[in-house]
């Protein structure tokens, strides 16, 4: 599945959706999945601060394409993070600089990155893309 | 003087009959800055059609009449805040820039190598690093008076550090993140008899009562007038005025000049020394305004019913399981901060904004006060004098549902 397939079986999903507390439940339910992030690589290094919530993010290349895992000290920006995951991870480096991320604005979460926001979802978008910079040279 | 009505007042605030995402506004952000009455409003909107015209260099008369009505706003300040002279109220951008402006011409001409300025735990970041980066630069030492569990300043600790060497003590007078009201009188006149100067951020003060210079015998004091329902991108400095004379200016530019040759510039006299460059005129224009509106309104009767707010609120709030109430002072403003067990405090921002409830939520630049408390951040409802007890029950409605979603 390409990246854009991923985005647009997101966006289906948010569809079915009624009102914003379903949409939020939903969320919610994706952020209390377990860690999706290894523990060890919990690490100040991989840590992106924002002012209201912590965002850690670490990234492997395998077999050319890049693994991506996250975690978030708040449960909504995790849900986020969870469907960011989803599109993008398992990608090549070459896909992900490619991408536009229109998902977030269609499923009606925009708010959540907007950079006045400073959760540290904007700062994510851009380290994933920083990573698939780093790692096209490698593959 | 007109009895107090929470009814009435909320009319001439217009914003608060807006709904959020479909349900009426509940505005608890009053810490972070205030709705403005119409008045205000029309006050900067009757500035650009009717006066537009920069300030104290025009002939003209729509020069002339901008000059008058912003000097009224200096006027209007002086007699609010009980200063004794109207070149004491020098117009800033906003609290920080007035702090800014004090560590910046204060702190260079006066700090030198081992002096001691002297800050709290529960300062505002804008209260911590201006003094950080002018002790950096003079090697000066800046010191911390420590808090209690409640949140008040430890008044032993505080006598503790005061010495010879301090020169400077500068501390909020109402805290932003736990609303602490701190004995500011007692602290300046404790400051004064070592010698040192004493700067007080009434960022938070001004929404609930009007500073008296004077009384306080206070040397420097600054706040916005966003927090007291006047416009945004003005402030006010107030210096004595032998302080003020003393200083060096802080930014070149016109109006704070006298003469200029490429040789040497004599400078203006105060308060236009310390006014560089065209100011926010619709906004000094529009402080008058919001003086007289306040000034009209009946503050005895405002104090019991923020006091009402604050009591039910926080009796409300302890009801539910699993939240803490982070500052207990015993004196304190009408600002809750809590945080509920097992919840990102951004979570429940997020929830409770969808049923219109507006807090806020985070450090609130206080990351030092949050490390003592051991969090990361709280919730902070703050209320102003247009605030409902029927808003707090809506406040807690919205809570209830947030942490079922989220536990």
């Amino acid at each position: 599945m390409t990246i854009n397939e991923r985005q647009e079986e997101v966006i289906e999903e948010f569809e079915m959706f009624e009102d914003w507390m379903d949409k939020y439940e939903y969320l919610i339910s994706l952020g209390k999945e377990l860690p999706l992030i290894k523990e060890a690589n919990k690490t100040e290094s991989n840590i992106i601060k924002g002012c209201q919530s912590r965002v850690w993010l670490a990234a492997e290349l395998d077999h050319s394409k890049i693994q991506f895992t996250a975690d978030s000290d708040a449960i909504i920006t995790k849900g986020i993070i969870s469907l960011m995951i989803r599109v993008l991870t398992d990608s090549t480096p070459k896909e992900i600089m490619e991408t536009e991320l229109y998902f977030i604005d269609k499923v009606g979460l925009k708010e959540h990155l907007s950079p006045t926001r400073s959760n540290g979802l904007v700062s994510m978008v851009k380290q994933m893309k920083m990573y698939a910079i780093a790692y096209s040279s490698k593959v | 003087m007109k009895k107090f009505s929470v009814e009435d007042i909320r009319k001439d605030f217009p914003i608060l009959s807006r709904e959020v995402n479909g349900k009426s506004l509940v505005y608890l952000d009053n810490g972070a800055t205030s709705q403005k009455p119409q008045v205000v409003i029309d006050a900067i909107t009757g500035y650009y059609t009717n006066e537009n015209a920069n300030i104290h260099r025009g002939v003209h008369t729509l020069s002339q009449l901008a000059t008058t009505a912003y000097e009224e706003g200096r006027k209007k300040i002086q007699t609010w805040i009980n200063a004794e002279h109207s070149e004491e109220v020098i117009f800033t951008k906003g609290t920080t820039d007035g702090i800014n402006l004090i560590s910046n011409a204060w702190g260079r001409s006066n700090l030198k190598k081992g002096d001691e300025v002297l800050i709290t735990e529960m300062e505002h970041h804008s209260n911590i690093v201006p003094w950080q980066m002018i002790c950096d630069e003079k090697e000066a030492i800046l010191k911390v008076i420590p808090i209690n569990d409640s949140g008040e300043l430890l008044m032993d600790e505080y006598k503790k550090l005061l010495s010879s060497k301090t020169k400077m003590v500068a501390l909020v007078h109402i805290s932003n993140a736990l609303g602490t009201i701190n004995p500011v009188k007692e602290i300046i006149e404790l400051a004064h008899n070592v010698g040192a100067k004493v700067l007080v951020d009434g960022a938070q003060q001004v929404a609930h009562a009007a500073p008296n210079m004077r009384d306080l015998d206070v040397d420097f004091y600054v706040f916005g007038l966003h927090k007291m329902f006047g416009p945004t991108g003005v402030g006010i400095l107030y210096g004595k005025k032998k302080l003020l004379e003393a200083i060096p200016p802080y930014q070149g530019g016109g109006d704070m000049i006298k003469t200029v040759t490429f040789e040497k510039t004599t400078y203006n006299e105060l308060p236009h020394k310390l006014e560089a460059g065209t100011p926010n005129i619709s906004a000094g224009i529009a402080t008058a305004t919001a003086v007289d509106y306040i000034s009209s309104l009946n503050w005895d009767e405002i104090h019991v019913h923020e006091q009402e707010l604050l009591d039910y609120a926080t009796a409300e709030l302890k009801k539910i399981e699993g939240l803490k109430i982070i500052g207990e002072a015993t004196n304190k403003a009408s600002v809750i901060s809590f945080v509920v067990e097992g919840i990102h405090a951004y979570d429940i921002g997020v929830i409770v904004d969808k049923m219109g409830v507006a807090v806020r939520t985070g450090h609130h630049c206080t990351q030092p006060l949050m490390n003592r408390f051991g969090i990361q951040g709280t919730v902070r409802a703050s209320f102003a004098f247009y605030n409902t007890k029927e808003e707090v029950d809506l406040l807690i409605v919205a809570l209830n549902r947030a942490i079922k979603m989220l536990a």
